[in-house]
């Protein structure tokens, strides 16, 4: 992960850059609905993060060389916008994107009853307004929550959390200068209801019981994350949350 | 929409439901416990538990009445959309005329309208529609407009009342297919306020006493 920097990422008081508690996520907004064309969106705002969610479909799928007679193809698209960053980013797939909507599908695919939608395409646009670490757990977040949305079934609502090490210290969410002059990052995409695992990366180094450690940290908020999707989702239709 | 409006149970993809009943559309089971699997409303009926989505596109079932629009034509056959993840092909043997090969463009062309029966759908989900019956039709004239297919019962209401109140008021034909798509024919006042009252329907589908709100719409929009 990035490199060594003379910044201290954890003060005396256990306290973060941003003053946050090792365990502790940054402000997350929710909204659904917020695209009139397509047949499902959400708009997460995750800290620094700032991503729209579109989904389209399930329609044929074209060309019709990728269809599949028995489910439909899950084909999510991450993209960063050119301006979503301190320097400009070079518009339009690289290597890193692609590999993120690889994975992204592929979560996705395992929560979605594809088998009911023989022949068909599911797209998922992902864009990211603005980047500030953890954009792929906040996409798929906000992917989630397009996909119920759009009235697409599902075996469960998928919850994005990262957690890492900084300066020695396991930590939950980690932001910008925590992803670069960390230790470690690891993603994590997580079926709520089951605690399944949809999507699980490492980048950087950590012990086993660190890793775990980690991984137990973003279980724990992956509940609190699922309760705001549930909040988004029915507070849209004026239903009771608490239900 | 002043006062608080009871809202009918809603429920999340993968929420578990602790309701008596059997599993029904909408509901998968695992490990003996029911889920839904739509974001939708929770409906129980003679002993089946129900999600019905608020959204989604529309999954043909047989017999089901259609409206389709044509977007293709070719000698022996017209591809419609109904609305559906797939098109459906409309054979020239199941139309109410009787057409010479490659003469397809005289009878219906691009961008017609048409009322259809799905006649077939297999597990592929190929979709086979038919025109030859009583009623089916090619739909001249009028306006077209689109509302989720889950939404379809409210908009016709228990035996038809809310169609049959919105066709009294307005004096309009409206023909709601069950793919979602609405074909209004009327006066010009007449559809903006059909059109307007349906708008209405589906943003308050999932609320109760909406035929007497919609009523009370109507009679202001009188005036």
């Amino acid at each position: 992960m990035g490199m060594k920097a003379d910044i201290r990422l954890i003060d005396d008081n256990g306290l973060r850059i941003d003053g946050r508690l090792p365990n502790q996520l940054r402000p997350i907004r929710m909204e659904v609905g917020v695209v009139k064309r397509a047949d499902g969106s959400a708009y997460v705002e995750w800290g620094g993060n700032k991503i729209m969610a579109a989904v389209y479909g399930p329609r044929e799928a074209y060309p019709k060389h990728v269809q599949d007679p028995n489910r439909a193809i899950v084909r999510a698209r991450y993209n960063m916008a050119s301006f979503s960053v301190d320097e400009r980013k070079r518009p339009g797939p690289d290597r890193r994107s692609i590999e993120l909507s690889k994975v992204i599908s592929e979560a996705l695919t395992s929560v979605i009853f594809v088998e009911k939608f023989p022949r068909t395409a599911i797209d998922v646009y992902i864009e990211v307004l603005q980047a500030d670490a953890g954009t792929r757990v906040a996409g798929i977040t906000a992917a989630s929550l397009a996909l119920a949305d759009a009235g697409i079934p599902m075996r469960d609502l998928i919850v994005g959390c990262a957690a890492g090490k900084v300066d020695g210290v396991v930590v939950l969410d980690l932001n910008k200068e925590e992803d670069n002059y960390g230790e470690a990052d690891v993603p994590m995409a997580i079926l709520p209801r089951t605690g399944e695992i949809a999507l699980l990366q490492m980048d950087g180094d950590m012990t086993y019981e660190e890793l775990t450690n980690a991984m137990e940290m973003a279980m724990e908020a992956a509940r609190e994350i699922y309760r705001m999707e549930i909040e988004a989702l029915k507070g849209r239709y004026g239903g009771d949350v608490n239900e | 929409m002043e006062e608080k409006k009871r809202v009918r149970d809603i429920v999340v993809p993968g929420e578990e439901i602790r309701v008596e009943g059997k599993p029904g559309r909408g509901v998968f089971v695992e490990n003996g416990k029911m889920y839904s699997a739509y974001l939708g409303i929770l409906d129980v009926r003679a002993g089946y538990v129900n999600v019905i989505p608020l959204s989604g596109c529309y999954i043909p079932k047989k017999g089901d009445k259609v409206i389709g629009k044509i977007v293709d034509l070719a000698p022996m056959n017209w591809v419609v959309d109904i609305n559906a993840p797939y098109y459906a092909p409309l054979h020239v043997n199941d139309v109410p005329w009787r057409v010479e090969f490659g003469d397809t463009g005289r009878f219906l062309s691009i961008g017609d309208v048409i009322l259809a029966k799905v006649s077939n759908v297999n597990e592929l989900g190929q979709v086979w529609i038919t025109m030859k019956e009583p009623g089916l039709r090619k739909l001249e004239g009028g306006h077209i407009i689109k509302i989720a297919p889950s939404k379809v019962p409210r908009v016709i209401g228990k035996g038809g009342s809310m169609i049959q109140m919105l066709k009294d008021y307005t004096n309009c034909r409206i023909y709601v297919g069950q793919n979602g798509m609405i074909w209004i024919s009327g006066s010009p006042d007449g559809i903006i306020t059909v059109i307007k009252a349906i708008r209405m329907i589906e943003n308050e589908a999932h609320t109760y006493g909406l035929t007497d709100r919609i009523k009370e719409f109507l009679e202001r929009g009188e005036e």
